[in-house]
């Protein structure tokens, strides 16, 4: 069990059907494999432990993930927005790695790694000879190692193996699932559990992938159109910034006419944007995906159906399902368990937990599931009746008010809603009186402007009046990282700042 | 009897055919069959069992009506697949639309 084995299928199938375009420059499954397999030799020559790659997406990224595969070392990619010191310190806990490296990203020095330049690599893996390698199938080695976004504190190391992320790929996608004309982009970093799975996912289903190294909307929608693509994975913010983008732009949606899927994830979308979205492209089948780097990506699906229903039904159960992540894939459980461990039953919010094959858990080693193989996510969620997931934040950001527990989400979905409101994150601040009390963030909608007071009496009117912000700060953009997560770190920091 | 405990992952080469398969589900290997001679890690040519040539397919899942064989064809081949002389189906797997 190697993931290289779905590269290796995909070449057997339809060797030189497009894998990749990039830049202008296409790629069959032939050259990806006899590419990858010269990295492999490369990487196993090279007396290290890991490989590794700072850069934006290229070709690169295939070729270093099936590579590494294939010479069984685990691949790490590494955030490449970073500051040079974060940087420095990850390389240290990878030494001794095969380090490929882009033009624009610094200089590093390792005590005994190896550090080539991407342009480099790139002349080495795409010409000379063919070259044969036998790879290990061995399902418990460490395919991949993807350091979390570190939103909390120093990035902890998810450790992925070839098990896992099998499992994921067989139990959720078709093999040469896709038609030849079939493309789908892909603008997530390469750095984020999205991109490793858009990379397998798309080789297992023989689909070309078109990619966008550094996201921009307008650039997102004219490769759409240029390569005919017919399905694309976006984080909330990127589809956000489509959405603008068309509004302001000359391009009609109906011109995308070979766009025929987009799922989104790595975020909570607000229910607006996906319903703007839904509306703007009647045609286009969404799906939402929810997973987490720990369970080798995807988890839970609100698939197409469950959107167009959520969108036409007037029963307010089914429409609210458009803020779920859907129910869990046919391989995977879900419960919700509450503070003591206890198993809840719907609509009881507690923590998500998880379980099934494609799910690690682990960190460098140290594995986190319970006795049963229960992963705690510490994402915070509830069930309803059908078992549709909804998701309430993480548990860690449970502002707990005189022994109540608030969901932050619940106060910020609410005033999504609210037409002067942009966006709003609400966050515990430490109270003498209460331990911890709201406080709010919140964006005003652009010519919109509305009362500290207003905004008190509707969340006193919908919510109880705990809910209530203590302070409120307005500013003109909450912070959020490239994937579309909101920094409440940074948010926390405004309210520490305005009491000292 | 010892049991050949064939681990997911490994692969198996028809004798008859270019077929080629993965364990999935730990597995059995010396009941494993494709064309109607044993498949191996390396095995020797064999002759073909005429009646049991319908073929398997690259990315089919193949499974045994008890559901204790679960095997990964990662390799066509005219030869077709037979756990203890029962011959395996294709699993239906539920279409998921692509998350990625």
């Amino acid at each position: 069990m190697n993931i290289a084995l779905f590269l290796q299928m995909a070449t057997d199938a339809c060797p030189d059907r497009c894998a990749l375009s990039h830049d202008g420059q296409n790629y069959t499954y032939k050259e990806l494999f006899a590419a990858s397999k010269r990295a492999a030799v490369k990487f196993s020559s090279a007396d290290c432990k890991y490989v590794s790659l700072l850069d934006v997406s290229s070709p690169l990224v295939p070729v270093a993930l099936m590579g590494a595969a294939m010479a069984g070392i685990p691949y790490v990619p590494i955030n490449y927005r970073l500051s040079e010191e974060q940087i420095g310190a990850l390389l240290e806990r990878i030494d001794p790695a095969y380090l490929i490296i882009g033009a624009n990203e610094g200089r590093y020095t390792f005590d005994n790694g190896v550090i080539q330049s991407s342009s480099d690599f790139m002349n080495d893996v795409f010409s000379g000879d063919d070259v044969e390698i036998d790879w290990h199938e061995d399902p418990a080695a460490v395919a991949v190692q993807l350091f979390t976004s570190g939103t909390t504190g120093t990035p902890k190391a998810a450790t992925l193996r070839h098990e896992h992320l099998v499992s994921y790929i067989l139990g959720t996608v078709e093999f040469m699932g896709a038609a030849e004309e079939d493309a789908t982009l892909v603008s997530v970093p390469p750095y984020h559990i999205a991109a490793i799975s858009a990379v397998m996912s798309n080789i297992y289903a023989c689909r070309q992938i078109v990619l966008l190294p550094a996201f921009d909307p307008g650039e997102w929608l004219r490769l759409c159109i240029e390569h005919a693509v017919s399905s694309a994975f976006v984080v909330p913010t990127m589809l956000t910034r489509i959405i603008e983008e068309l509004d302001q732009s000359i391009i009609d949606p109906r011109a995308l006419t070979s766009l025929q899927s987009i799922a989104y994830g790595g975020g909570k979308m607000p229910v607006p944007v996906i319903e703007r979205a839904l509306r703007l492209f009647p045609h286009v089948n969404f799906t939402n995906a929810y997973g987490l780097t720990e369970t080798s990506s995807t988890i839970t699906l609100l698939d197409p159906d469950d959107h167009r229903a959520a969108i036409d039904h007037d029963d307010a159960a089914v429409h609210a399902r458009l803020g779920s992540v859907g129910k869990s894939l046919p391989s995977v459980e879900i419960e919700i368990r509450d503070d003591q461990g206890k198993p809840v039953g719907p609509w009881e919010a507690g923590e998500i937990y998880v379980r099934g094959p494609q799910v690690s858990g682990e960190y460098e080693g140290r594995s986190v599931l319970d006795a049963h193989g229960w992963f705690p996510t510490r994402d915070a969620g509830y069930l309803d009746d059908h078992r549709y997931l909804y998701l309430s934040g993480r548990v860690d950001d449970v502002i707990v008010r005189g022994g109540e527990n608030i969901s932050p989400g619940e106060i910020e979905d609410l005033l999504h809603r609210h037409p002067a409101v942009a966006d709003a994150a609400a966050v515990g601040m430490p109270s003498e009186e209460w331990g911890e009390v709201v406080a709010l963030a919140l964006v005003e909608a652009s010519g919109q402007q509305v009362s500290e007071d207003e905004i008190r009496a509707y969340i006193r009117e919908h919510l109880r009046s705990s809910r209530v912000p203590e302070v409120i700060h307005h500013t003109s953009e909450l912070p959020y990282n490239e994937t579309g997560k909101l920094l409440r770190r940074v948010v926390r920091e405004w309210f520490q700042i305005e009491r000292d | 009897m010892e049991i050949n405990l064939l681990k997911p992952g490994t692969r198996l080469k028809s004798a008859v055919c270019g077929a080629e398969i993965m364990i999935i589900k730990a597995t059995d290997g010396d009941g494993l069959s494709c064309g109607g001679a044993a498949m191996g890690e390396s095995p020797g040519k064999a002759e073909a069992a005429s009646e049991k040539m319908h073929g398997c397919l690259i990315g089919k899942r193949y499974v045994n009506e008890a559901d204790t064989v679960e095997v990964l064809c990662v390799k066509s081949g005219e030869g077709s697949l037979y756990y203890n002389e029962a011959e395996l189906m294709t699993k239906d797997t539920k279409k998921l639309p692509s998350s990625d």
